[in-house]
This record gives structure tokens, sequence and C-alpha cells, in this order.
């Protein structure tokens, strides 16, 4: 006797925003009258905190990882224990969307140390023969739009061998001289990043042009704080020796879930910025960094 | 049994003709009669009426019928617009061929927004596909799923580590291992593509449409990959039908998803879009946006960009521009401009009313222009040993298509302008070219002689000249240019075309310019051109690697000129045939002049230079003939042999018109059909000297006529069909006799006879072995026809031929079990019965006939009865052998019946033996049931009608004594 427990969101996309209602069905299906002890469905939402192996000894990493952080928990009991007909059963539900007290329900972050997640999960308990059944449902939010304009606070860029830092030998390096622009370094997520550079000349060919996102994630804790970036993703704009005097463009969606606006608590904060690396045919890796403010608007 | 006497009935063949007409009632003016023809005429226009249906007011009147059938097809009939919907429709047809019926209607939707004057791409696939090869190996570099730096990991705390971990291995067994093949040839390439392709819709199929997505995106970055340059433009199409499946294979998901509960209608907007799908559909250009590389993030996005119709309305409109702004990233100048020749494509295929981006395409083609002179491009082609002119003509499948999306209806001005731009540009040649090739035929005809002078311009070094002016030339060939230039750029041109040293590079150029040649000049011109070419491609034999070129140069020298007479009548076009010396290409030559030649030619023809010709090409034809020859091969070529040698007249020469005839036996004696017609033909001009001489005979044209048939006579036996043979000597007998030839016909029929055993029991149609009974049986009855006519020969007996017939019918092998012999003795009869009337049946006009040789001598007629009645005695006795055997009872029967109805018409019933054998002959055939009841019951009122005449009476008697066997 098979038995499939689902949850449908009434949303396509998912996304809720605070004191909306989450609303949706819990669907089962099987093909004969089944019994159960009861079936209930909780949403939670969570911070969850890890610290980087590098930026504390291992075990310490493993054993201290900070306390997670609930920003929402309820629980309801969609059904008593009782018997469900056999075919397609739909028992609908909602649930406001409102932070525990003190909290602030933060967006939702898929990162490497920080982590924000809300879901809902519905149990349905069975007898002691067969196995309790669960269901796992993420749910995306999207915290308040922020009521004052960004501004997009543009800046253009001119990379030489002169203005680059953290170089070992300025003598063997290639001459070259790139120019460019972001449109916004103040930006908003829904909305790409763009801008433009122009390689003026370069005397070693040059073998790619890339945008690489990173999240600079910090975790605070009473000892101290561990902050590391790592990449989100790299995007290629230029590849091959391209056309010298012509501008490429800078164009980068923000991923869904990998960023959100830019956060700052006591507990954590989560940034990013975006490195423009221009790699030279003879494996020459020149990185300009630009740290990025995320608005949603 | 005692032998019957036979008694042959006397007939007056006039009165019983008379009594089968039917009686013939004059219709007077007014009288209606549903054959007189009823004379409509519309009032209305005819296209009014056409219409307006059936209620188009319409009166009598004698003026002449309109025929209906003609007036359905003036105008465009319904059948030929079907055929031309039909034709615009094919190339999407094959270009759809693998989607389904939903992605095929939406093709044809698109086509419709662009019109079927646009050359579509999938007339350009086979071309570039053709054009492009190599024998160098190639490489495909795969890696799948180990693109680590895509997907990045999301550190999801919901799935356990182990899990996350055991996934990934799990995805690492099944698809992350690199793959790299090495050392494929072209067509290997190309099949692993189609794997690949394959692969992707069973992906897609089984719901993995993240491995359906990679796929995608390896094929799209071996794109980047110019090692091979010869061969990437046909890598681009193999690898845009890959991405073009993808795109339509993600749209179609997308447009059922929203078709519940009813399916969208073509013209749907953003609002008709359910938020399941469109979230979907965000999902892919999400998925899109993160891949790493540039060129399968740009090539992909570009297979989806149909898709952006579900998101919203500006979707493309804003999207276009952004692609086109991504590929100034390309370093690769080749890879570039293909990556915007797919964007164009994509572009025009989704949203042809948005130009401005296709300009932008061009104008950045343009700016990067200077990059092929670069160091980077250069020190590649040296690696890979290309020379520049080479690499250059890699480019122009791109930029041509992009012209030609940007030339599509397109005002002047811009068109102008983009010519004046590219003539600013150094190493204009590729994008002249390319502007030749992809710009309306009108407007580059129309400035045909600024374009020559472009050309004369140009760097030598570049882009052969040879490519550019066979571009022009195409264009001329599809347009006029001014009347007033047209010398002018011949000569120009021709002095470029002339001194191209490469004989295949000359004639792939002149090749082009004949047609314009022919178009609007005469034979002169022609006839230069023709010489040069000879000129050309005679030295070493270049002409053997150029067949090809050779024959499309007759093609269209054959599309222009119909007239047999000028043709020929150049000097150069024989010399030019001579260049086709390996035979096939030769015979094929031949059958396509050949084939003009049947289609074209109205009028009969005398002309000695077209039979010169004619009568070479032919021998040509002929010659090639050999043992290995196949049939069907052997056929084609005879009829078009025969029908050279039916457009031959020599008017009244009729000698004249013999002595090709005799000419031509020898020339085609191989080809049987030939002979056959020759015979045929100089029968006719026996007739046709008899028409002339109005029946009689001078001395002279008696002569002529001996010849013709003397001409048959020693023609026929070469034949080695032997019913070819039998029909033609029948047919040239029956000639003479026409003729008043009485030796030669006699000579000829008796020829017939004397071949007759040699008839086999059976021969071979259309492949399959038959018995030939039935086709021997058709002839003697012929003949016997003939026979009638025939006079005896004063030195011979009496009925010389039929009793020649009979005995070699006696003597010849028929087949076990059958009955043709007796059937032939029973088909004799009704001659040997006419014979014995006063006056025949019908005559020959001059010939006397046995009546008035013997004027019905009783010795003759004895001498007839005599030879019935062996016939009725040998039929009789096979009557009884065959009631020896239970089987053969129906035979038995069905002889008997026969015979029956022979005596019935033919005999004397009067005479009471006949009578009685009459009788119990329908007692024999009526005793075993196997009669049909229905023919025994017209039979019998036959008789009865018949026996109401006055001197049938006899016939009453004889109907009472037959009885009618009952069913039962």
């Amino acid at each position: 006797m098979s038995v499939t427990l689902d949850i449908r969101l009434k949303r396509a996309n998912k996304v809720y925003h605070e004191g909306e209602v989450v609303a949706g069905v819990i669907v089962l299906v099987c093909k004969e009258t089944l019994q159960h002890h009861g079936i209930s469905l909780s949403m939670e939402g969570l911070v969850n905190l890890q610290l980087s192996s590098k930026s504390v000894g291992v075990f310490e990493a493993f054993y201290n990882s900070v306390k997670p952080i609930q920003l929402i928990s309820s629980n309801i009991e969609v059904a008593k224990a009782g018997k469900i007909p056999g075919g397609k059963t739909e028992i609908p539900f909602e649930f406001p969307l409102l932070a525990k007290t003190n909290k602030v329900l933060y967006e939702t972050y898929h990162g490497v140390f920080v982590n924000i997640q809300y879901t809902l999960r519905c149990d349905m308990k069975r007898s002691l023969l067969a196995k309790d059944l669960s269901r796992n449902c993420e749910f995306i939010v999207h915290c308040q739009p922020q009521k004052a304009k960004v501004a997009p606070n543009p800046v253009t860029f001119t990379i030489t061998p002169d203005t680059l830092q953290n170089t070992r030998e300025r003598s063997s390096l290639p001459k070259f001289l790139i120019r460019g622009h972001l449109d916004a370094t103040n930006c908003v997520i829904s909305q790409p990043l763009t801008g433009e550079v122009v390689v003026e000349n370069s005397d070693v060919p040059i073998k790619s042009i890339e945008l690489q996102l990173v999240r600079v994630e910090t975790c605070g804790c009473a000892e101290g704080y561990a902050r590391d970036a790592t990449e989100i993703q790299n995007i290629q704009i230029g590849e091959g020796d391209v056309c010298h005097g012509l501008s490429i463009p800078i164009y980068m969606v923000f991923p869904r879930l990998f960023t959100c606006p830019t956060l700052e608590t006591t507990n954590f904060k989560v940034e990013f910025e975006v490195n423009i690396v221009i790699v030279l045919h003879d494996d020459h890796l020149i990185t300009e960094n630009f740290p990025l403010k995320l608005n949603r608007v | 049994m005692a032998a019957v006497q036979w008694r042959s009935r006397g007939r007056n063949y006039e009165a019983e003709l008379q009594r089968c007409r039917p009686e013939g009632a004059p219709v007077e003016f007014g009288d209606y009669h549903p054959l007189k023809p009823i004379m409509v005429t519309d009032t209305k226009t005819r296209r009014g009426a056409r219409k307006g249906s059936t209620s188009s007011s319409s009166s009598s009147s004698s003026s002449v019928p309109p025929d209906p059938l003609s007036s359905m097809l003036d105008g465009t009939d319904p059948l030929s617009m079907f055929a031309a919907a039909s034709a615009s429709e094919t190339p999407t047809m094959s270009h759809s061929a693998s989607t389904g019926d939903l992605g095929r209607k939406k093709k044809e939707q698109d086509e419709d927004a662009v019109g079927p004057d646009f050359e579509p791409w999938s007339s350009k696939r086979g071309e570039i596909l053709a054009r492009f090869t190599t024998t160098e190996k190639l490489s495909i570099n795969l890696f799948m799923g180990s693109d680590r730096g895509k997907a990045p990991s999301p550190g999801s705390s919901a799935v356990s580590e182990k899990v996350r971990t055991r996934l990934e291995e799990l995805d690492d067994l099944e698809e992350g291992s690199q793959r790299e093949l090495l050392n494929l040839s072209q067509q290997d390439y190309a099949n692993r593509i189609e794997e690949l392709n394959q692969s992707l819709k069973e992906a897609w199929a089984s719901d993995q449409k993240v491995k359906a997505l990679k796929i995608v995106i390896q094929c799209s970055k071996l794109l980047s990959d110019t090692s091979v340059i010869q061969f990437y433009p046909s890598k681009f199409v193999l690898i845009t039908d890959i991405l073009d499946t993808f795109g339509r294979l993600v749209y179609d998901r997308i447009w059922t998803m929203c078709s519940d509960p009813r399916p969208l209608p073509d013209s749907f907007t953003v609002e008709d879009v359910n938020d399941t799908a469109k979230e979907t559909c965000l999902n892919w250009f999400f998925k899109i946006a993160s891949i790493r590389e540039l060129l399968p993030r740009l090539y992909v996005e570009a297979a989806i960009l149909k898709c952006n119709r579900f998101l919203n309305k500006s979707g493309i409109r804003e999207t276009l521009p952004r692609l086109t702004a991504m590929i100034r990233g390309i370093g690769d100048p080749l890879v570039a401009a293909y990556a915007r020749a797919y964007l164009c494509r994509v572009g025009m295929e989704v949203a042809p009313q948005l130009k401005d981006s296709l300009n932008c395409n061009f104008f950045d083609l343009l700016g990067t222009f200077r990059q092929i002179s670069g160091e980077s491009v250069q020190n590649q082609l040296v690696l890979q040993r290309v020379e520049t002119p080479e690499y250059l003509t890699l480019y122009s499948p791109a930029i041509s298509w992009i012209l030609q999306c940007i030339a599509y209806r397109a005002p002047e001005i811009l068109l102008t302008e983009m010519m004046e731009r590219c003539k600013k540009l150094g190493n204009n040649a590729l994008l002249l070219n390319s502007v030749m090739r992809a710009f309306s035929s009108e407007f580059v005809a129309a400035r045909a002689t600024d374009f020559i002078g472009m050309i004369k311009d140009c760097d030598e070094a570049g882009f052969p000249k040879h490519l550019l002016f066979g571009s022009l030339g195409r264009s001329l060939a599809c347009s006029d240019p001014p009347e007033s230039e047209r010398l002018t750029i011949l000569n120009e041109a021709w002095k470029v075309i002339t001194k191209v040293r490469n004989p295949q590079d000359y004639i792939n150029c002149a090749e082009i310019w004949v047609e314009f040649t022919c178009r609007h000049f005469t034979k002169r011109e022609v006839n230069t051109i023709l010489a040069d070419i000879i000129k050309h491609m005679t030295p070493d034999r270049a002409f053997e690697d150029a067949y090809p070129q050779l024959q499309s140069v007759i093609r269209k020298i054959l599309n222009y000129f119909h007239d047999f007479s000028v043709l020929f009548s150049m000097e150069r076009f024989l010399s030019f045939l001579d260049m086709f010396q390996k035979d096939s290409v030769r015979v094929e030559v031949c059958r396509s002049i050949m084939e003009v030649f049947i289609k074209h030619q109205v009028e009969l023809t005398r002309d000695p230079v077209i039979l010169n010709a004619m009568l070479h090409i032919c021998k040509t034809m002929h010659d090639s003939v050999n043992a290995l020859t196949l049939e069907d091969e052997k056929r084609s070529l005879a009829l078009l042999i025969i029908g050279f040698i039916r457009m031959v007249s020599f008017g009244r020469d009729f000698e004249q018109q013999l002595s090709f005839c005799v000419e031509a036996r020898a020339t085609f004696c191989n080809l049987e059909p030939v002979l056959v017609q020759l015979i045929h033909t100089v029968n006719q001009l026996a007739m046709e000297t008899r028409r002339v001489m109005r029946g009689s005979h001078s001395r002279k044209t008696a002569a002529f006529v001996r010849a013709c048939a003397a001409y048959s006579f020693i023609t026929i036996p070469s034949l080695s069909s032997i019913f070819s043979r039998l029909s033609l000597y029948l047919l040239s007998g029956q000639v003479a006799l026409a003729n008043q030839c009485l030796s030669q016909a006699d000579a000829f029929l008796k020829a017939a006879v004397s071949i007759l055993p040699e008839v086999p029991r059976s021969i071979s149609v259309e492949g399959k072995l038959r018995s030939s009974e039935s086709f021997l049986l058709d002839f003697i009855n012929n003949f016997l026809a003939t026979v009638l006519v025939v006079p005896d020969h004063p030195e011979h007996g009496v009925l010389y031929l039929v009793r020649g017939l009979l005995n070699m019918v006696q003597d010849y092998t028929w087949e076990d079990n059958s009955d043709a012999k007796v059937r032939v003795y029973i088909s004799a009869l009704p001659l040997l019965a006419a014979m014995c009337q006063e006056t025949y049946l019908y005559s020959i006009p001059k010939v006397d006939s046995n009546e008035t040789l013997y004027g019905g001598d009783p010795k003759f007629l004895s001498e007839i009865n005599k030879l019935c009645e062996t016939l009725i005695g040998q039929i009789l006795d096979h009557l009884k052998a065959l009631s020896r055997d239970e089987q053969s009872t129906k035979r038995q029967g069905a002889v008997a019946f026969s015979l029956f109805g022979i005596l019935l018409a033919h005999g004397d019933l009067r005479n009471n033996k006949l009578s009685q054998l009459a009788v119990n002959l329908w007692n024999l055939s009526h005793k075993h049931g196997h009669c049909e009841t229905r023919i025994s019951v017209r039979t019998l009122e036959y008789m009865k009608h018949q026996a109401q005449q006055p001197n049938m009476v006899h016939l009453s008697d004889t109907v009472q004594r037959l009885t009618l066997q009952s069913r039962t």
C-alpha cells in the first residue's frame, strides 16, 4: 500500500513576505483507505551559523558551531487521528508569516557558513506497523522592500600595471591599460549588475575576462568572529583576445537563494563583492575588487 | 462420326448492316435533344462568376460554348494554388521534420511573419555542409557534470552531509567523466553530434532536464574550438541544429504547461500564461545566466530566446541588444561572426520586426574586422597552415546570412549606407562578396557597373576575385542589369574571368556567367564563351575534374536556346561536347540534349545541321550500349532516339526520307525499339506515298513503295522478339497489299507463317514468364482476317496461305491440355465461310481478291467446303478425346458451344446434317451443366429473332429442338 504525501504552496514561485499568509494544500494520494494517528504541520525559520575550519581550530568548529537562531516556529494539527479515504485528498492550510517576538525575518539565503532557511514540515503519525510519513517543503522569504531610494553609486576604474597591489615582481609585468565602469555598486538584487570594460591595449593577448561574485560571511560570537570570503559564481564575459578599444558589456544576474540583500546583525553579517578578473595569455591574473551593497526595492 | 458436309450460309453484308442500323430521326432546330450542345454565356465577367457561385445569370445563345475545363484553367486553379502553397511549405517541413505537430505549426506561423521570399536557413544548411569539409582529424571534448564552477554546491543544511557526498558520487559515476574523442573523421564527427542530438532528446523525454542542459552547454562549448578551422562553418551548422532542438523542446514544454484547460492561442500575451509556467521559464533563464563560459551562455540563451514571450512583452526586445553586445566579448573574430549569424537567425525567426539589433550586429562585425589581420589570428593561421584567402572564405556564410537578414525588405537607403560602410573598410572584398550574395539581386544588378569597379579595386592578396565575380554573376543570373550596361558588364567580367589560372576556379566562375550570357546575348557571344572555356579546360585534360560544371553549362544553354538550328550552328557547341570524354557523363549530356530536343522541337525538321548533329548525339548514346547496359537504360535511350526519328521529315522528298531510314538503321542497329520504329516509319512512308498518289501508283512511285517493302523485309529478320517480327510482317504485308505489291505482300505473309513454329511456348512479359498462347491466338486471328483479301498466288494451289497456316498450326507443339489448336480451327471457319460469299465483306481498292479471281467457281467452293469439313472433323475428334476425361468436361462444353455459335452464324442450317450437328453440339455443351444459362437463353432469343426473317425461317425448327437445361 503506497501513500504519497506532498505539500503544495499556492504561489508557484514560493516567495512570501512578512505578514503575508502562507497558504497551500497537503496532498495525500493513496489507493485504499488509510488509517493514521494524526497529521500535523509545522513552520520553521532558522539561521544556521557555522564556523569554518580555517578561522577556528578543527575540533572547535565541529563542536562549537554556533547555535541556530530560530526566527519563526509554529505548529498546527491538520487532522486528528482517523481515516483518509482512498484516492486523492487535499487538505488546505494557512499560516500567517509572523516572526517570533524580538526576531526579524531575514531573507532566505543559502551560503556556506550562514544559512537562512524557511521550511514547512508535514508529519503523519501512523500505527506501530507502518512508518510515520513526513515531508519537507522549503519556501522563500523576501524581506520587505526598502523604502528609501537606492543611490546607484557608480564607479569607474582604470587598471594598469601601476594600479596593482600585491604584485610580486612589478618589473616583469606586461603593459596593459584596461578601463571600465560599473553602473552601480549599490545594486538592486532583482536587477543585473551592469557596466562596461574596455581593453584599450595589452602587450600580451588576453585569455579571458571574468566576473567573480563573492560572498563575505562573518559569524560573530563572544570569543571573536570569523570572516570568510567564498565564490558564489564566476561568469566569463570575454573569451580569447578580445578586440581592443571595443567596450565589452559587464552583465551578471544575481543568482536567487545564493544572494540576499546585504545583511548585518549582531551575530552575523552577509556581504557581497564582485571581482573583475582578467587572465592574460601567460596566465597572469589581474583582479580588481568592488564591494557591493545589495538592496531589495 | 461420319464426315459432315459443310455448307456456308449465303450472306448479304449490305442488307445485314442496314438491319443493324437503328433508324435515324432528324432533329429539328428547336427540338430538345440531350446531346445538343447547351450554350450558356455568362453575362458577368468570369472572375465575378467564379466568386459568386452558381447564381450567375445565364442565357442561351448560339455563340461558341465556353469550354468548362479551359475556363477553370485560366487564372489560378485551386490545384496549382495548392501546389504553390505546398512548394513554399516544403523547406519548413524538412526543417522541422523532427518536431511534433505543435512545433511545426509554430514554425509555419513564423515563416509567415517573415514571408516566403526570405530564403530560410534550412536551404543554406546543406550548402555549407557540402562546402566546408576537411580531411583533418577532429576531436570532441566533453566534460559531463564535472563543471564545478557552474553550480556552486549550496551549503544546504536540509540535506545531510553524508547524503550529499553520496549523491555527488553517483553524479560522477553517471556522467562525471571527461570524454575526449580524438582522431575523428568528419563523418564520425557529424555522427557524434547527431548522437548527442539524440541523447538530448532522450534525456528530455525521460525528464532529465539538467542532463539535457548539460549536453547543450557542452555542445555549444565546442564552438569555441577553432582547431581545424576549415571545418568550422560545418561544425556551426551541426551544433546549432542541436541548439534549435533544445530551444524547441523548452518552448514546447512551457507552452504545453499553459495549454491547460485549452491550448494557448498562437498570439498569446503574458497574461495568458499561468504562474507555474512563468516560474519554470524564469528558472531556465536563471540557470542559463549562471553558465560559467561566455559562449555557451550566449548560445543557449539565444536558443531559448523565444521563451521570453512567456515572461514579459519587452523581453525579446531587451534581450537581443544585450546578447548582441555580449558577442563583443568573443575574441576570435570567426567565432564571433558565427555567433552573430546565429543570433540574427534566431532574431529573424522570433522577432523579425526588430531590425536594430541586426544592424548593430553588422556594425559590430565591421568594428572587429581589423582583428582578422591581427596577430592572434595570423599566428593561428600559420599554425594551421591555412592561407588568408581560404580563411576569409570561411566567413562568407555567416556574413552573407547576417546581410541577408538585414537586407530583407529593407529600404534602399539602408542598403546603400551598408555598402558605403563596407567600401570604407580595408579588406572589403569579403564584405563585398557577402553584400552581393545577400542583397536582393535587383539591387545588385542595378549597380552592377559599380560593383565591377569595386571588385577591381580590391586587394589581390585577400579574397579571391573569381569568387567575387561568381557572386556578381549569380545575382545577374536572377535579375537584369540596365540594358545599356549589359555588354560592358560582360566584357569587364570576362576580362577578369579569362585570366583566372586555376581551371577549377575558372570553370566555377565561368559556369555562373554562362547564364547571364545566354539570357541577354545571342549565339555569337555564347559561342565566344564556349570557345574560351574550351581553351581553358583542354590543357592537361582539366575538363576531367570539371564535368559537373561543364554539364551545368550545357544545361543553362539548353534552357535558353530551344531553337536547335541556332544551337547547332554555334561552331563551338559540338567541340564543347567533345570535352565530355568520360562515357557515362557523355551519355548523360547527350541524353539531356535529347530531352530538351524532344520537348521543344515542335516542328518536323529536315535541317541538315540539326540532323547531322542529332545523329551524332544519338549515335553517341547508341554506342554507349553494351552487354552490361541495363534494360531500363536501353529502353530510355531507345525512347529518346525514337523521339528524334519521329521529328525527322523531308516533306515530299520521300526518297530522301527512306535513305535517312537506311542510314539510321545502320547507325542504331543495337537498339531494337529503334528498328521497330524505323520499320513503322517506312511503312508510314509507303502509305503516305499512296495517299499522295490517291491510290494509283505511277511507275516511279510503285518502284518506291516496293523499295519500302524491301526495306521492311530485310529489317524485320534482325529483330529478336518473335512477336514484333510477326506483327511487323503482318503489318508490312498489309501495307504492301494496300500498295498493290502482291508478291511482296505474299512474301511477308509467307515469312510470318514460316516463323510461326519458332514461337516459344512461354515468353517474358515485363520480367515475368507467361504463356505465349494468348498472344499467338491473337496474332493468328488477326492474320486470318487479313488473308481474306489476299488473292491466291497463281503458281500455288487454292487457299495456299490458309492451308500453310493451318499446317503450321497442326505441327506446332501446343501446350498439353490446351484447346488452342482447336480454337484456331474454329476461328478459321468464319474465314472460310466469308470466302464463299459472292461479294466479300471488305476488299482493297485496286487489288482483286479471290472473289474476282474465282468468281464463285464451284470448284473453288468445294475446295473450301472440303477444308471446312476436315476442320470440323478435327474439332469433333478433339471433342471426343475430351469426353474421355472427367475433368475436361467443362472445356468440352466450351469448345462445343463455340463451334455451335460458328455453325449458327456462318453455317447453312437448312442442311439437315449441319442442323443435326448443331443440335448435337448444343446438347453436348449443356450435358454437364457448365454452360451459362443466361448466354444460352440469349442465344435462343437471338435465333428466334433471326427466324423472323424470310430466308431464315428454318431456324425456328432448329430452336424447337434445342432444350434449355434447367438449373436444378
